[in-house]
């Protein structure tokens, strides 16, 4: 029961390099230089866990099991799939972008970098957790440093940004409190892994219909209602679109190093529960709601594309165009949910759709990090101006700047060669057999993106010089902006480069992260059976008779199932 | 039965008895001019006594004493230890917030005290003469305690209100038991169910228990019978404010829960319609209502109505679950809101100097202790993780679900999303850098007491919110006392509908 496994100690390194930076709050230039060093020993950590990682075994690995308090169902459980330990890794990124944007930012003082770094303990618990109570505490967390990041450093506007931001987040994760509730009445168990197999098999619309007595509605009824409700909690948090109207503000009104780790990172817990929650344990409802679903996609992929085009703020464009890219994400997603079961025909194309989830999660965490870092990076150059209106010809000024955010928006746009377009043609590729309209529908958003991400490069890079903008400018204390403007400065150059060239080499190379997809995507895609074989195997040995114990509850249940179903015949 | 253990079953309320006689006795013999702050030492270790007794109470075999009208079991030592554990931080607390030269402290300490005999009386009483004894008691204290600062004019105000509506409250409830007795002919809580079977009076009783419903509605603040809070809350002493929206409150709802569940199990087809009507109904009024408070005080007051709400969601459930959630989440909600008091009385003072939410603009830049404690207790009022207030929620939720109680918790928990708005607004204003223009807030230094007693109530609420086995499991325990429980084993998760199933046909 005691030993502490490589993913506890993942948890815990940043909490605890968070309490050294606030010990260490007087001496301002050390403390933030600890918080680098932790952040870069967290990404390390995750570096050595993805090399050890298995990426042919399907199944949890490194998993670790202790009882916290069984009275509620509540477990200690963690482990990572290959959706895991990539969300690990790109959090670690993230953070360590984000802090190292934030080195040369004066206002961003010690309690700034701990709470970063609390922040990202609770991703890496949220992304490990296995168990809903457990998994839902660190979801929480998660909450409080980003509501204080946003509300102490950003824009005049930022208390109601982040009020409006802690509210929509409270209210998903209320209604997927309530849905879980729901489930463990009925299961006993908040277990991901078994509530998944009893999803599979059946069980879970049985238990429902079994033991909760809402009105006499049949389990497929209620199932469908918590289905809505989970669903909720990750539109939110995505967002999907009707459920957008916090991130529009808060992406602009926080500072744009915590808008790094908003987009970056904290978005992809909405991916993240898709993918752990909602496809693995509502299969059934996602496939009888495709058509609702796959408009919703659409419509996150198009409208906020729209919306980006009319801004005339370069943060609140790359926020929008956050909401499009993540939009893919649940388009892939959702054509995976068609097929599900025992229907090999179209197993390619589902493995295809979701690889290229799971490559745009990390494309679009590192593209959307590196260019709300370029807006940083203007914004104190330009004295907090990020209209689109306010720059123009930049590119004779500070070239090498508008080379790499150059590259940057291309990779956002889908250009071959760099990150983002691996990851978009899958989904596309996976996408058109399966849900061939909304495919179509959903090109109208990729043609919309490269409208206005071309238009930014137009307007900000290019365009008149100096002349036409002090025109316009004479009148308000921007006038100078042009002239005062400095390019990046070595240590810049040396920050940036190693994001940009990571695009490069997923771009070319995508296979290093879908490679390691292999196993995980391979269980996503195969029925029921064989993954339970998978679950049980892929357990280290030491850990087998603790897992059985975790286990036991769906073994049983899975008895008493089958032993119903033979009554049944 | 020997005489010593009938002494030791009362043994808190005797020594917070004499803790008051003792503090009565030394105030008028001390030197006009001394200060009165070692009474308030004296009054938080009697209170410390009273825990420490009441905790050894659990030692102590079920049973009754004094011709039965004080019964010792688990539940009644449940909230003998929390409201212990409230008196002992508020004496912290007032000990702090007074200055040495307020006037008539003595009696301040003193009345603390006695009310704490009554509210204790309350829990442990069988009989209904003697609860309403004891509800008196701790009711006078609390009307003297909210008009302390007599030299201002709310303070006056806001007893005279509490006292002219608590005190119909109270004729309410004395008028319930007259009409139980005579429908059953008893006023003993354990002998009314039995009383009840055998009546042929039934409408009388049915009567006698929504006027004793609504006498106690009226001291939890349950809505519509909350109009008194606000008032009360703004005008009373803010040290005194967390005493009595926590303890009496326990108190109260240990009453109700006793009376509900251990007299009238077979009329709950009556009384949970009604508790579902006044826990929906006080949520939303509660929350609603803090939305548009400028005043932290009024703010907290209509906070306490809402949680009054979440609290009697938890009576509905009609099963160990559901008491043992509602004993859970009085122990949660007080322990946070004693702490949040505590601060305000600090920041505030007992003169209330700071009463806006604007007030309170920059107290984490001016003292990040202060700051920081407002902040936990506002985030776990919220009810985020690892504090109590969301194991509690959770829990109250959880039963209500488990028992079928699907809208009353969907209305639950949209209102406790309406909540964040109002608690966010008072925690983004002490994360709020204050203008260079605004007057400078002086917040005197903390002082020893009053570390004691955030300490205590902080690690109260994480050890609710971190590991909250133990505490659930005394108030499991505590909730299978009643007899209607106790045929049936501690239940299984999903097996609600047993005990619901078990309960019905016991009614029948």
């Amino acid at each position: 029961m005691n030993s502490i496994g490589p993913l506890t100690l993942l948890t815990a390194l940043p909490i605890a390099g968070a309490v050294l930076v606030l010990i260490l709050k007087r001496a301002q230039k050390l403390s933030r230089a600890v918080a680098i060093v932790i952040a870069v020993a967290a990404l390390l950590a995750t570096l050595v866990l993805w090399a050890r990682f298995d990426s042919a075994a399907p199944g949890m690995q490194f998993q670790e099991v202790h009882t916290w308090a069984p009275s509620v169902g509540l477990t200690y459980h963690v482990g990572v799939d290959g959706l895991g330990i990539l969300l690990l890794v790109l959090s670690a990124v993230v953070v360590l972008m984000s802090l190292a944007a934030s080195w040369r930012n004066a206002s961003h003082g010690p309690v700034y970098f701990a709470l970063v770094l609390l922040l990202e303990a609770g991703l890496f618990g949220t992304f490990t957790a296995l168990n809903f109570l457990h998994w839902f505490i660190f979801w929480e967390l998660t909450l409080l440093p980003a509501f204080f990041l946003v509300r102490l450093w950003g824009g005049p506007q930022r208390g109601r940004a982040s009020v409006q931001f802690f509210f929509y987040t409270m209210v998903g994760s209320v209604a997927l409190l309530l849905a879980f509730l729901a489930l463990y009445l009925a299961t006993g168990t908040y277990d991901f892994t078994t509530l998944a197999q009893m999803a599979q098999n059946g069980g879970l619309a049985a238990a429902l219909q079994q033991n909760l007595h809402w009105g006499g509605w049949s389990g497929g009824h209620i199932a469908l209602i918590l289905f809505w409700a989970v669903f909720l909690g990750f539109a939110v948090k995505t967002p999907v679109v009707p459920f957008h109207g916090w991130l529009p503000d808060t992406y602009s009104e926080a500072s744009s190093e915590t808008t790094m780790l908003l987009t970056g990172a904290m978005s992809k817990m909405g991916i993240f529960g898709f993918l752990r929650i909602l496809l693995p344990i509502f299969p059934a409802q996602m496939q009888e709601m495709l058509t609702p679903l796959l408009w919703l996609a659409v419509a996150s992929i198009v409208l906020p594309a729209f919306a980006a085009w009319r801004q005339k703020d370069l943060k609140r464009t790359f926020a929008y165009s956050s909401v499009n890219h993540l939009g893919y994400c649940v388009l892939g997603v959702c054509v995976a949910a068609k097929l599900t079961g025992v229907d090999p025909s179209l197993a390619i194309e589902k493995s295809a759709a979701l690889t290229g989830v799971l490559l745009q999660i990390f494309s679009h965490g590192l593209t959307a990090a590196a260019l709300f870092w370029f807006v940083a990076l203007l914004e104190r150059r330009s004295g907090g101006l990020r209209g689109l209106e306010d720059f123009g010809g930049l590119r004779k000024i500070v070239p090498v700047f508008c080379g790499l955010m150059g590259i940057a928006i291309f990779a956002s746009l889908g250009l071959p060669g760099l990150n983002g377009f691996p990851a978009e043609f899958l989904i596309f590729k996976g996408a058109f057999p399966l849900a061939g309209w909304a495919a179509t529908a959903a090109l109208l958003g990729l043609l919309l993106t490269a409208v206005f991400l071309l238009g930014i490069l137009q307007k900000v890079f290019f365009g008149p010089l100096g002349k036409g903008q002090l025109e316009t400018k004479t009148d308000t204390n921007s006038s100078s902006l042009p002239a005062a403007m400095r390019d990046l400065s070595t240590t810049e150059r040396f920050a940036l480069a190693p994001a940009i060239a990571l695009m490069f080499v997923l771009g070319l190379y995508p296979q290093l992260i879908a490679g390691k997809m292999a196993g995980t995507v391979t269980q996503w895609t195969t029925p029921a059976t064989s993954a339970t074989e998978a679950y049980k195997t892929t357990a280290p040995k030491h850990n087998a008779a603790r897992l059985e114990a975790a286990s036991g509850a769906w073994l049983i249940h899975r008895k008493a199932q089958a032993g119903k179903a033979q009554v049944a015949d | 039965m020997n005489g010593s253990m009938t002494v030791l079953r009362i043994l808190p309320e005797i020594i917070f008895t004499l803790t008051g006689v003792a503090i009565m006795l030394i105030d008028p013999v001390m030197p006009k001019q001394a200060s009165r702050k070692p009474l308030g030492w004296l009054a938080a270790f009697g209170a410390l006594a009273a825990l420490i007794a009441s905790l050894y109470q659990y030692s102590l075999p079920v049973g009754t004493a004094y011709f039965g009208v004080v019964q010792t079991d688990a539940f009644s030592v449940f909230f003998h230890v929390l409201i212990s554990g409230i008196i002992l931080v508020s004496a912290l607390v007032v000990l702090d917030a007074v200055h040495p030269d307020t006037e008539s402290l003595g009696e301040l300490f003193a009345l603390m005290s006695f009310g704490a005999v009554g509210m204790l009386l309350m829990t442990s009483g069988v009989e209904l003469l003697l609860v309403f004894i004891g509800l008196e008691i701790s009711s006078i204290s609390t009307y003297i305690l909210a008009g302390f600062r007599r030299k201002t004019a709310k303070s006056p105000e806001s007893a005279l209100k509490y006292f002219l509506l608590g005190s119909f409250a109270t004729a309410f409830f004395l008028y319930g038991i007259a009409l139980t007795y005579g429908a059953t002919g008893t006023t003993r809580i354990t002998d009314i169910a039995a009383g009840l079977a055998t009546s042929h009076a039934l409408p009388i009783a049915v009567v006698g228990l929504a006027f004793i419903v609504i006498g106690l509605a009226f001291k939890v603040s349950a809505a519509p019978f909350h109009l008194w809070t606000p008032d009360v809350y703004e005008g009373a002493p803010s040290p005194i404010v967390g005493l009595m929206s926590t303890a009496p409150k326990a108190a109260a709802f240990a009453v109700l829960l006793r009376i509900a569940y251990e007299a009238f199990p077979q009329l709950q087809n009556h009384w949970m319609p009604l508790l579902w009507i006044l826990a929906a109904v006080s949520m939303t009024i509660g929350n609603l209502g803090a939305l548009r408070q400028k005043n932290v005080k009024r703010m907290l007051a209509y906070s306490s109505i809402a949680h009054a709400g979440y609290l009697l969601v938890a009576f509905t459930v009609l099963s160990t679950d559901g008491v043992a959630a509602a004993s859970f989440y009085a122990v949660a909600y007080a322990v946070m809101n004693v702490g949040i008091f505590a601060v305000i009385s600090h920041a505030g003072g007992y003169e209330d100097r700071l009463t806006l939410i604007e007030d309170y603009k920059g107290l984490a830049y001016r003292s990040p202790l202060l700051g920081g404690v407002m902040a936990f207790f506002l985030l776990s009022l919220i009810g985020i993780p690892f504090t109590g207030g969301f194991f509690g929620k959770f829990y109250v939720f959880a039963a209500a679900i488990h028992s079928g109680m699907i809208w009353l918790a969907i209305i639950g928990l949209l209102n406790s999303g309406i909540a964040v708005f109002y608690y966010l607004r008072v925690l983004t204003a002490t994360y709020t850098k204050p203008m260079d223009s605004s007057p400078v807030l002086n917040v005197p230094r903390v002082s020893a007491p009053l570390c004691l007693a955030m300490a205590l109530t902080v690690a109260v609420t994480l050890v609710l919110g971190i590991i909250p086995g133990r505490v659930l499991s005394m108030a499991r325990h505590a909730a299978e006392t009643f007899p209607v429980f106790s045929t049936q084993q501690t239940p299984v998760p999903g097996t609600a509908s047993a005990v619901m199933a078990a309960i019905n046909t016991k009614a029948r």
